[in-house]
């Protein structure tokens, strides 16, 4: 069975690998690329752990094949700092303890960042709805809707 | 497996029609990819129709029809400024799939292909009468959406045929659609029983309806009998007992651990009333 050969953009850097064809693009941002910031919860889109954005729009890596990422532009968790900042969204979870194992919390701050760039001024409810995909069993979630809410809050302060 | 990503739909067929083993086409591949992973469904060709130019493209035709390509998803029809005024049914049903993630991805050809009597956007499809473009070995012919599933899993395409375009009719005056479907939950979960209702109005009175029921049967359903229960009456509480009984009627569902035959079959009755409310709403301008 030949490799595919895939060139693309994670986090602005021009990047190519070798995937079979049947490997999603988790294991390819995994394994390839050693970004391991995406998580592999359940594997076939309930849990949201694998969350990434590709040409701007959140999907589950795991729902996508490698070879789809081809000339595609991909934003994954390890992009969210800048350097040694953190992102506004990555201090809040901090500051409200809104993670517990860590487990979907990369998943989350990507899914979160991209509410934020579509609508800065979410209702709780649609935060609560978009990210209705997104599993968290530690949580119970309120802690990481607040953080959400009040980042929210901030960025709109600031701009 | 082999991976494909053809530049036409005439190559995407040919590919599939000299293809051995299992085929599948790969859309938002919400479905495909869960398959694959769950070892179901282990495809040894997988063509992609992604790079296939227009298969993003919502298009309101110069006679005020909608034509979209196969790729287009859930996420790009609930954004588009004019798709759900005309359609808010089928843009609704389709944006009850899944979460956000999966709404980034998921498209309506892909939702019938993957033929589960339970597909929300199905039964929406139908009511709107939705018809879509099949191109195969022989050339290209245009399919209702309702003689597409065959039964669980199964669909009328042959070996080689691929569906290239979604076209939902022009809406027209006075008219409505609705989609409503029961879930034992709020979110992201599989219809139990979903209804589509279209209709069209003559001042108060109902003189066009198609409804449409999914999860009561092996295939989502067309049913004429609803239809002629609201045709010509002004959706009054005898009309609507009347839909209810037709819709409960055309039930053949499966007693499973998410509802009893006959909580489905009492369930269809009651959403067929509801849906037809929030179309005949629709159709006199309000929002809803």
């Amino acid at each position: 069975m030949s490799k595919l050969h895939v060139t693309t953009t994670v986090n602005g850097d021009e990047v190519d690998f070798l995937c079979d064809p049947r490997e999603t693009l988790l294991d390819c941002l995994r394994d390839k690329l050693n970004l391991t910031g995406a998580k592999e919860g359940c594997g076939t889109g309930d849990c949201g752990a694998c969350s990434v954005t590709v040409d701007g729009r959140l999907v589950c890596s795991c729902l996508m094949l490698g070879a789809e990422a081809e000339g595609k532009t991909i934003e994954t968790v390890e992009g969210i700092a800048d350097g040694d900042v953190l992102h506004p969204l990555q201090q809040k979870f901090i500051e409200h303890a809104a993670l517990q194992c860590g487990i979907c919390t990369p998943g989350i701050l990507v899914a979160a960042k991209s509410l934020l760039e579509k609508n800065p001024n979410p209702t709780e409810e649609e935060t609560r709805y978009w990210l209705a995909g997104n599993l968290c069993r530690c949580t119970g979630y309120d802690k990481i809707i607040r953080a959400v809410m009040e980042t929210a809050e901030e960025l709109r302060e600031a701009s | 497996m082999d991976y494909h990503s053809p530049a036409s739909f005439a190559e995407a067929s040919a590919l599939a029609a000299n293809a051995t083993g299992v085929t599948r086409f790969l859309a938002g591949g919400t479905d495909v990819l869960v398959q694959l992973r769950s070892e179901l469904v282990t495809p040894d060709t997988l063509i992609d129709i992604k790079k296939i130019d227009g298969v993003s493209d919502i298009t309101r035709n110069a006679d005020g029809s909608w034509t979209l390509g196969v790729a287009a998803t859930g996420a790009e029809m609930s954004e588009h400024p004019e798709l759900g005024s005309d359609w808010p049914g089928v843009v609704e049903a389709m944006d009850l799939i899944g979460s956000t993630q999966v709404q980034g991805r998921a498209t309506l050809t892909g939702n019938l292909c993957n033929g589960s009597p339970a597909a929300d956007s199905v039964p929406a499809m139908v009511a709107a009468g939705v018809t879509v473009s099949v191109t195969g070995p022989d050339g290209t012919r245009d399919v209702a959406v309702e003689e597409i599933p065959t039964g669980p899993g199964k669909t009328s395409l042959s070996k080689g045929e691929v569906i290239s375009a979604v076209k939902i009719p022009a809406r027209g005056d006075n008219a409505g659609d609705a989609y409503l479907r029961f879930i034992p939950r709020t979110e992201m979960d599989i219809a139990v029983v979903g209804v589509g209702v279209s209709l069209r109005l003559d001042g108060d009175t109902v003189t066009e309806a198609r409804v449409s029921l999914g999860a009561v049967a092996p295939t989502v359903l067309l049913v004429e009998d609803c239809a002629k229960a609201i045709i010509g009456s002004t959706l009054d509480d005898a009309a609507l007992d009347a839909l209810a009984a037709a819709a409960s009627a055309a039930c053949n569902p499966i007693d499973d651990k998410r509802g009893t035959i006959a909580f489905r079959t009492e369930v269809a009755g009651v959403l067929a009333k509801r849906a037809a409310k929030i179309a005949y709403a629709r159709a006199k301008g309000e929002k809803a």
